[in-house]
Order: structure tokens, then C-alpha cells, then sequence
């Protein structure tokens, strides 16, 4: 075919979920039943749930790591644990619950939402998508392999050097977790990118830029966070690696390299990842607040502007992990200035959400709960932050368990309560059943009081100069009583964890079913049936406001109407629209890939690469690579039905 | 400004007052005191301008917070809509009401002022703990290692350089420099109830100062992770008036009193023998480096870094095996038979 075969006017026309153009439609997107769709599905909302549940896999798992230490420490001078035993349980459950969970579980979200809300029919990228979820996956198993021998890294998520290094680490722990990380970093950045790019890209025509969802918002800083970060870290773990392999020298005092240079390295990679991993958290719960409230959001621009800011001044506080290393006062008050600063957008987002409650109408669901006591469990994790920024406070605060307190609330406060606040809404649409609200109510309770009972006393532990990460303590410390009620209220925690998997698998065998619309909600994701069908939309939706399904309502029509059944019919093979950045306009039919076996061949190819490395059998490596080569050959071979194959007329 | 001993600040009687009125502060001190790691009650110099910054970063924090939460619970039940009908009928109203931003503009207004005049206090609080008010009166070298502390306190005169381990004696009232450096990984030099933590990083020397305000024993402890034994990474400060403190120096300097014959004689050679390739006796052929001088061990109060008290029963045991209280400790479980454990046993209560 020539170019000119691609260049067509787009057919407009109305057309609803039971009609022959949709059953044409289901046809070309669906996946193929069994195995073999399993394996090369490029569906962004096979792909999403697939991290959410791979993300709740490991929730439990570090979980139940976080358990055992609990037990350990319920009581002075227990011997439940070695100190090496205990000192893999505390790495690994840092590296699965701040990697492993946090990140990808709203990557979960955002991949099942963004095509949903922005209108479209895929992420843009949708073999890299599913590239993403497996290379994701594959390193998870790789760092974990490491716990299964018995070798897991012990070096904290953190992994200070030298103790890292092969003088003080001489076993593979710290070679698992070096390559996992860069093999990691892998799945982030082409999931950033992927994102990215469909945020920009993919959107119904008229969703100009102020008009998408918060959550694409969140998603979106993230992401561009991420691309600026995750190099960082990839480096310094390849660096980490190398040293310990190969005699150099980054970080050996000895030889000229610097055992600060690490934690400069790794904490410009890290401070930036706290924000990626509550950013969209923040973005699910400034959408989905105001469908209890039964209004629109406030301050929609000014907390979009707060989102881009806190993850710009992200980049600018990593010090502040390093205020005791002996750097110059005058370089860590920038930085304690800076710490200070990052509040104010917070503060915006905070008073945006109570001013949405206070000017609403607040039902009281489930998910209504636990973004309220996500905001609530916010300000703590946030305050207590601000106590860290003052450096001589923080010298105090430091290592001690107020930060364990502190992180703890940031993480379990501003992820887990917004992912599961999201569950609750949005799982009805992904199964088509409702969960139980009476359930729901049991599990919100258990869990604000299990985490409470559980985190809260860490604060005045921290006071009382407990020091982290050690795994056992003296009873003459006076650190016996609150250490107690810590395991008791972490287990009350598990107990409401459970509770959610509970009333998820009951939803799952005799929900009641949830329609298209449960929540009366005004995004582009309930104009559709519950589950959504392969194509998502029969036609690419108009977007003329805001809240296209509350428009009427609220009188948001000075733009016109949106069309939701009514538009670019698209059936001409796989295809989706490419709209322009800022307005939305329509500029190209983009040919979508079939779904495809590369994705998984290359991670596949790519483990048995690292596997290489790690083992330093080169030859392995060495084939693994190959593999790769490969299996990237077979991907991006053009394809006539991609319109890569097209002949230009002279 | 820098910190000068026995003046009254405004700012800290501000302070100090602040959060009493939101805390039972003297009930909350009451129960930290079985606390010996606490840093909410402190005793050294610069807690006089750090410990009221954090109490009053501390009230402030908690004020945000009871204030937030009332706004998110008073906000939820003040105007509740109906149950809404799950799932949903598309009839529940929806409405835009007006003067939604004022909340934003005043909320982070507020905040705003909050967070400059917290700045404004840290910067002037790191002003005055960055550098002793008077000249150091002792300069001690610390060398952490896996899991002890190095002791030397530096003297122009060679007859006054004292090594020692785990307890270090300073005199009360008077600025004592620290230079921190490290034999093997990062350890973070940290005694609570006088001052913060400084890290202590290999290929650098960092500086740290202190200077006790009223005379006590000050437990302190291995801040960062360093490897198996970090929980038990533990050191004292012992701050005694300047007569007392010369005293232990001068004791602290001689060497051990070494018996010619009769059993202690025999205890020190099996000691010499089986222990001095790592511990060094000053007076004996034991010059060991690797692990703690122990030329006084019977002046200190705990042995194995703070670990165990330093009694004859917790010694025995320690010497027999360390591995069972210490695992991964460096100090290996040496096949010492009970009659020559009793003879070094008796060697070491020796060292006054």
C-alpha cells in the first residue's frame, strides 16, 4: 500500500456497545482465550490488573516479612531470628514494599485507567506495555530468588557502602540486588515513557490538557520524575556492581572513590521515588474524592500546578537523608530550606480536599473512608517530615524509629489508604461487582486502628533514641512496653488487609453487579460497561468539558456537548486516534500491534542474561543477549498492518 | 549567636512554654526517663537551643494535625448527602458551589507563614550549634569499627595519649572536639542526652562536639546500619567534674599493676597467650590492636560495647562465648577450658 492508503478522513458515526461495528470491534482487539493470550496480550487492562494483583502478591509477602520482624522485636533480647536472618527481612521488605508494591501498583491503575479516562483504545505503546509488566515481574523473581537461598540482599533498600561492597559482603546477596535493580529500572522507564507519551498523545479530541483527570496528572509527574531518576540509580547500582566485581574503584575510600558518592547517587534516585510513589496515589483520590462529594474538585489547575511542583522540588532535597555525614552547614541549610518548601504544594492538596468535603455533599462510602483517613494519615507522615527538615532536629530524629514512623505513614498513608479507597471504587469496574460496603466498613476500621495502634508508637520510640534496623535490644532501653503494642497494632493491620482480599474474592463470586455507573461519577471510564469490552469504546468519544458525564448537570456547556456514542468509528484494522498536546485535535489514525509473544520472549531472554551476569558465566549472559537481540528483531520487524511497510509515490 | 552555658534564651522560655500548654510535657518527660536514649530531655549544651526547636516543631506538628483531622471529620459529618444507592441510579445531585479557594489561599497561606518561621528558627539554631562557644578542652579520637569504639584521648604530650574503648570520661562544663573516623564501614556516632548524630564514614575525618552540663553516665549507640551487631554497637559518656575526671585520666594512664607469680601470674600469660594478638594490656606482652584496649576493664561499667553489665558473671560468660550473645561479632568462641577461663577470669579483676 502507499502512503497515501493511510491518509483518509475520519468517518464519523453513532454507534453503541451492541452493535455490529462493536462485535467487529471485540473481534480485532480481543485477546486469545487460554495460555497463549496470556502470554501475548498487549490489552492495557489485562496488563493493569495484572500489576495490581503481581503488586498485592508482594504486598502480602512483604508483609508477612514485616511480621516476622515484629515478632522479633515484640520483646527485648528475643532469639526468634539470627541477626542475619533478621537483617535480609528488613532489606527485602523495604526493597518489595517501596519497589516491588508501591510503584507498581498504581501502575496498575494508571495502566487499567489512563485509555479508559482519556478516552482512547490502548496506551500508546502496547507491546512496551506489556514489556514493562514482564520485565517488572522477571525482577521481582530475580531479587527474590536471592530469599529463597538464603542469600538475600542485607544491606538495607539503602545499601550503604562499603558494607555493601565485597570486603564486607563477600556473598551474592548484594549481586542479586545490584542487577535486580538495573533490571528493574528497565520496566520503570519504558513504562514511564509509555505513559508519558499516551498521556500526551492519546487523548479524545477536545480533552484539552486542562481538561484530563488528576490521576493522568499524577501519573504523568511521575513519570517525567522517573526519566530523570531511575538513571541515577541504574548507575550507581551498575557501579555497585562493578566494583564489587571487577576491582573498581567508586566507592572504595582506598583507592580515590568516595562511600558518599553512593548515597549522593542513590538518594537523587530516591527522594524523587518517594514523590512517584504517592503522586498518583494523590491523583486517584483528587478524582475520586468529588464523586462522594458530588462536586467537581477545587482548585483543579492550582493542585495540578501543586503536583508539578512538588515533584520538581523533589529533585532539590535529596540531602536531607544525609544531614548527620558531616557535609558543611551551610550547603545542608539549601537543602533544609528546600525540605521546608516542598510542604506548601502538599498544603495545597490538603486544603484543596477539605475544601472539597466542606463544600459538598459528602456520601459516606467505603472508599469515601479511607480518603478521609488517607488525608488525615497525610498530615502525620507530612509533619513529621517537617520536623526531619530542621537539621538539628533531624540529627536527632535520624536513624531512630520516628523515621521508620514517619515513612511508614507517608508510604502506608498516602499509597496503601488511596490504593485501597481506589479498590473499592474502581474494582467494580474492572470485575463488574460491587464490593460490600458492610465488609467495607470492618476492613476501613481495622486497618485505621491496626495502623495507628501499629505506627503511632514508633514516633515515641524514635523519641526514646531507638535506633533503626537493629534486631534485637535491652530491656533496661525502656523501649519493652511500646515495642509490644507496635507488633499487636501491625497485626490488627494484617487482619484488615485481610479483610480486603476477603471481600474481594466474595465481590468475585456473588457481587452485586455494579452496572456501568455505580457511583454516579462523571469520567469518561463509566460511560463504559463494567468490565469495559477489549476496544473500550465503539467510537473515540468527544470531550467538550471537564466531566463529560456531570456536564449537564453542573451547566458545563459553553464548549458544546460531549459526544460519547457519537464519533471517529476507527475499524479500519486496529486503530486508535493520535491527538495533539495541549488541545486535543485530531492529527493521525494510528495503527495499533496485534497482540504478540516479543514482550515476553525478550524478558525471558533478558533473565537468563542477568542470570549470567550474576552467576559470571559469561557465555550464558552472552546467548542471553543475544536472545534479546533476537527477540527486539522479531518486535520490530515493520509490519504492512502497522503501516510500516508503506511505499512513498516518487 | 553562638551558645554560651548558663544564659536564659528567650526563644527557648517561648519554646519550652509552647508545647506545655498542648502536652502534659513534665508527665511525658516523667516516663521517658527509664529511657536512657531519649533526646526529649536533654543534658548537654546543645540541647539547650536543639531539644526546644524540636519540642516546638513537635507542638506545632501535633496542632496540624488535631486541626486537619477536626476539618476532615466536622467537613464529612457536617452536611452529609442521604445513603447513596449502590449501585447508583444517576440521580444524585450534583452541584458546584463557590468559595471552594479561599480554603486553598488561606490553608496554605497559613502554612506558609508557619514554615518561613520554622526556617527562620532552625537557621538560627544551626548558627549557634555550629561551632563550641569556648575553645575544645580535650580533643578524643573515635575509631568505629564492627561493633566497638576506639578511644584515644590526644595530648601534645606522648605520656598523655590514653587509649581505652566503649566509656569515655569527660569533664562536665567543658567543650570536648571529637574526630570521628572509621576502620571498616559507616557507624554514625551518636549520644543522645548530650547532641545528635554525626556519621562516621570511612576516608574522612568528621567532627563532632559536645559538652556535658551536669555530671552523669550517657548512653549512646551505633546510629547507622553497619552489619549484624549494630544493635549492640553501644558506647557510654561518663561526665564528671574536672578533680574526678583528672583522677580517672591518672589512673587511666598508668599501666596495669602485673603480678611476678601465683595465680594472677598465670591468668595474665594464658591471657598474653590466648587473647593479646587482638586486646592490648598496657603492662603485659599483650599489644593486640584489633580488638578493645583493656588495660582498665574493671573501671568500666559494661563490657562487649555497652552490651552486658561488667560483672564477674556476664565477663565468664562473654569470654566463653561471645558468639551466643554477640553472633557475627568479631571476637570469636575460642576452645578455652574451664580451669584457664578461671585463671584469665582472675587476671582481668586485676585491672582496676
Amino acid at each position: 500500500m502507499a502512503v497515501t492508503g493511510y491518509e483518509r478522513v475520519l468517518h464519523v458515526e453513532e454507534q453503541g456497545y451492541s452493535t455490529e461495528h462493536a462485535r467487529r470491534l471485540e473481534e480485532m482487539w480481543e485477546s486469545k482465550p487460554g495460555l497463549r493470550g496470556f502470554l501475548s496480550s498487549v490489552d492495557h487492562k489485562e496488563i493493569g490488573i495484572r500489576y495490581l494483583v503481581t503488586a498485592f502478591g508482594f504486598l502480602i509477602v512483604g508483609g508477612v516479612e514485616a511480621l516476622i520482624m515484629r515478632v522479633q522485636l515484640a520483646r527485648p533480647n528475643q532469639a526468634l531470628l539470627t541477626p542475619e536472618q533478621y537483617d535480609q527481612l528488613f532489606s527485602m521488605h523495604g526493597i518489595t514494599m517501596i519497589f516491588l508494591y508501591a510503584l507498581p501498583v498504581l501502575s496498575g491503575f494508571s495502566n487499567y485507567l489512563f485509555p479508559l479516562v482519556l478516552g482512547a483504545r490502548d496506551m500508546a505503546f502496547p507491546r512496551l506495555n506489556a514489556y514493562s509488566y514482564w520485565i517488572y515481574l522477571a525482577s521481582g523473581i530475580f531479587m527474590y530468588a536471592s530469599l529463597v537461598m538464603g542469600l538475600a540482599p542485607n544491606d538495607g533498600w539503602f545499601s550503604y557502602v562499603p558494607y555493601a561492597l565485597k570486603a564486607y559482603n563477600p556473598g551474592p546477596n548484594l549481586d542479586f540486588y545490584a542487577l535486580g535493580m538495573v533490571f528493574y529500572g528497565i520496566s520503570t522507564t519504558v513504562g514511564s515513557v509509555n505513559f508519558v507519551v499516551t498521556f500526551l498523545r492519546m487523548r479524545a479530541p477536545g480533552m484539552s490538557i486542562n481538561r484530563v483527570p488528576i490521576l493522568t496528572w499524577g501519573t504523568l509527574t511521575a513519570s517525567v520524575g522517573n526519566l530523570f531518576a531511575v538513571p541515577s540509580v541504574s548507575l550507581a547500582f551498575l557501579m555497585m556492581w562493578t566494583d564489587r566485581q571487577f576491582g573498581t574503584h567508586f566507592f572504595t575510600q582506598d583507592s580515590g572513590g568516595q562511600p558518599l558518592l553512593w548515597q549522593h547517587l542513590f538518594w537523587m534516585f530516591a527522594h524523587p521515588w518517594v514523590y512517584v510513589v504517592v503522586l498518583p496515589a494523590m491523583g486517584l483520590v483528587s478524582d475520586a474524592l468529588p464523586f462522594f462529594c458530588r462536586r467537581p474538585l477545587v482548585g483543579y489547575t492550582v493542585v495540578v500546578l501543586a503536583t508539578v511542583t512538588t515533584m520538581v522540588l523533589g529533585f532539590g532535597v535529596w540531602l536531607h537523608h544525609m544531614f548527620a555525614t558531616g557535609l558543611p552547614f551551610i550547603a545542608l541549610s539549601f537543602f533544609s530550606a528546600a525540605s521546608f518548601v516542598i510542604t506548601i504544594p502538599s498544603a495545597v492538596a490538603v486544603f484543596a480536599w477539605i475544601a472539597t468535603i466542606w463544600t459538598g455533599r459528602p456520601v459516606i462510602t467505603t472508599a469515601f473512608l479511607f480518603f478521609a483517613g488517607f488525608i488525615a494519615m497525610f498530615v502525620v507522615g507530612g509533619v513529621s517530615g517537617v520536623m526531619t527538615a530542621a537539621v538539628p532536629v533531624d540529627r536527632q530524629l535520624t536513624d531512630t524509629y520516628f523515621v521508620v514512623a514517619h515513612i511508614h505513614y507517608v508510604l502506608i498513608g498516602i499509597n496503601l489508604f488511596a490504593v485501597m479507597g481506589a479498590l473499592y471504587v474502581w474494582l467494580p469496574k474492572m470485575t463488574g461487582r460491587l464490593l460490600s460496603e458492610r465488609l467495607g466498613r470492618w476492613n476501613f476500621w481495622t486497618v485505621l486502628i491496626g495502623f495507628n495502634l501499629g505506627f503511632f508508637p514508633m514516633h515515641i520510640l524514635g523519641l526514646m533514641g531507638m535506633p533503626r534496623r537493629v534486631y534485637t535490644y535491652e530491656a533496661d532501653l525502656g523501649w519493652g512496653t511500646l515495642n509490644l503494642v507496635t507488633s499487636a497494632g501491625s497485626f490488627l493491620l494484617a487482619i484488615g488487609i485481610l479483610l480486603l482480599l476477603v471481600n474481594i474474592a466474595m465481590s468475585l463470586s456473588n457481587g452485586v453487579p455494579a452496572g456501568d455507573n455505580p457511583w454516579d461519577a462523571p469520567t469518561l471510564e463509566w460511560a463504559t460497561p463494567s468490565p469495559p469490552p477489549p476496544y473500550n469504546f465503539p467510537v473515540v468519544p468527544m470531550v467538550a468539558s471537564r466531566h463529560p458525564l456531570w456536564e449537564e448537570r453542573l451547566g458545563e456547556t459553553e464548549a458544546g456537548h460531549s459526544e460519547l456514542l457519537r464519533g471517529p468509528l476507527l475499524a479500519d484494522g486496529k486503530e486508535a486516534l493520535a491527538t495533539s498536546g495541549l488541545d486535543a485535535q485530531p492529527e493521525a489514525i494510528l495503527k495499533m500491534p496485534e497482540d504478540s509473544y516479543a514482550p515476553f520472549v525478550v524478558t525471558l531472554a533478558m533473565s537468563v542474561g542477568f542470570t549470567g551476569l550474576l552467576l559470571h558465566e559469561w557465555w550464558v549472559a552472552g546467548a542471553g543477549g543475544l536472545g534479546v537481540l533476537a527477540g527486539a528483531l522479531v518486535w520490530l520487524w515493520p509490519e504492512a498492518s502497522l503501516g510500516q511497510k508503506a511505499e512513498r509515490e516518487a | 549567636m553562638p551558645l554560651r552555658p548558663r544564659t536564659r534564651w528567650t526563644m527557648d522560655r517561648i519554646a519550652l512554654a509552647a508545647p506545655a500548654v498542648v502536652l502534659p510535657r513534665h508527665a511525658l518527660a516523667a516516663g521517658l526517663a527509664d529511657a536512657p536514649m531519649n533526646y526529649v530531655v536533654t543534658h548537654g549544651l546543645q540541647g539547650r537551643a536543639v531539644t526546644p526547636l524540636l519540642w516546638g516543631l513537635g507542638a506545632i506538628s501535633v496542632a496540624v494535625v488535631v486541626i486537619i483531622s477536626l476539618l476532615v471529620v466536622v467537613g464529612t459529618l457536617r452536611r452529609r448527602a442521604p445513603r447513596m444507592h449502590l449501585p447508583s441510579d444517576g440521580q444524585m445531585p450534583v452541584e458546584r458551589p463557590e468559595g471552594g479557594l479561599s480554603w486553598i489561599a488561606i490553608g496554605v497561606g497559613v502554612s506558609t507563614v508557619v514554615l518561613l518561621g520554622m526556617m527562620g528558627w532552625t537557621a538560627t539554631t544551626m548558627a549557634r550549634i555550629a561551632r563550641p562557644p569556648t575553645q575544645p578542652a580535650l580533643t578524643i579520637d573515635i575509631r568505629a569499627q564492627q561493633w566497638w569504639w576506639a578511644v584515644r584521648y590526644e595530648s601534645g604530650d606522648p605520656t598523655r595519649i590514653l587509649d581505652t574503648a566503649n566509656e569515655i570520661h569527660i569533664p562536665v562544663g567543658k567543650p570536648v572536639e571529637f574526630k570521628l573516623e572509621s576502620r571498616d564501614v559507616i557507624h554514625s556516632f551518636w549520644v543522645p542526652a548530650l547532641g545528635g548524630k554525626t556519621d562516621v564514614i570511612p576516608g574522612q575525618t568528621n567532627m563532632a562536639w559536645l559538652q556535658a552540663e551536669r555530671p552523669g553516665v550517657y548512653r549512646g549507640q551505633c546510629a547507622e546500619y553497619c552489619g549484624q551487631q549494630h544493635g549492640h554497637m553501644g558506647l557510654v559518656i561518663v561526665a564528671e567534674p574536672p578533680d574526678q575526671f583528672e583522677a580517672w585520666m591518672a589512673n587511666q594512664l598508668a599501666s596495669a599493676k602485673t603480678a611476678d607469680n601465683g595465680p594472677v601470674r598465670a591468668g595474665q600469660d594464658d591471657f598474653v597467650q590466648r587473647c593479646g594478638i587482638c586486646h592490648a594490656v598496657r603492662g603485659t606482652l599483650a599489644h593486640g590492636v584489633l580488638g578493645p584496649d583493656l588495660t582498665h576493664l574493671m573501671s568500666r561499667g559494661s563490657i562487649a560495647a555497652a552490651t552486658l553489665p561488667n560483672r564477674v558473671a556476664y565477663l565468664s560468660g562473654w569470654i566463653a562465648n561471645p558468639q551466643t550473645i554477640k553472633p557475627g561479632a568479631r571476637m570469636p568462641t575460642l576452645d578455652i577450658s574451664g580451669p584457664e577461663l578461671a585463671r584469665i577470669r582472675g587476671f582481668l579483676e586485676t585491672l582496676k
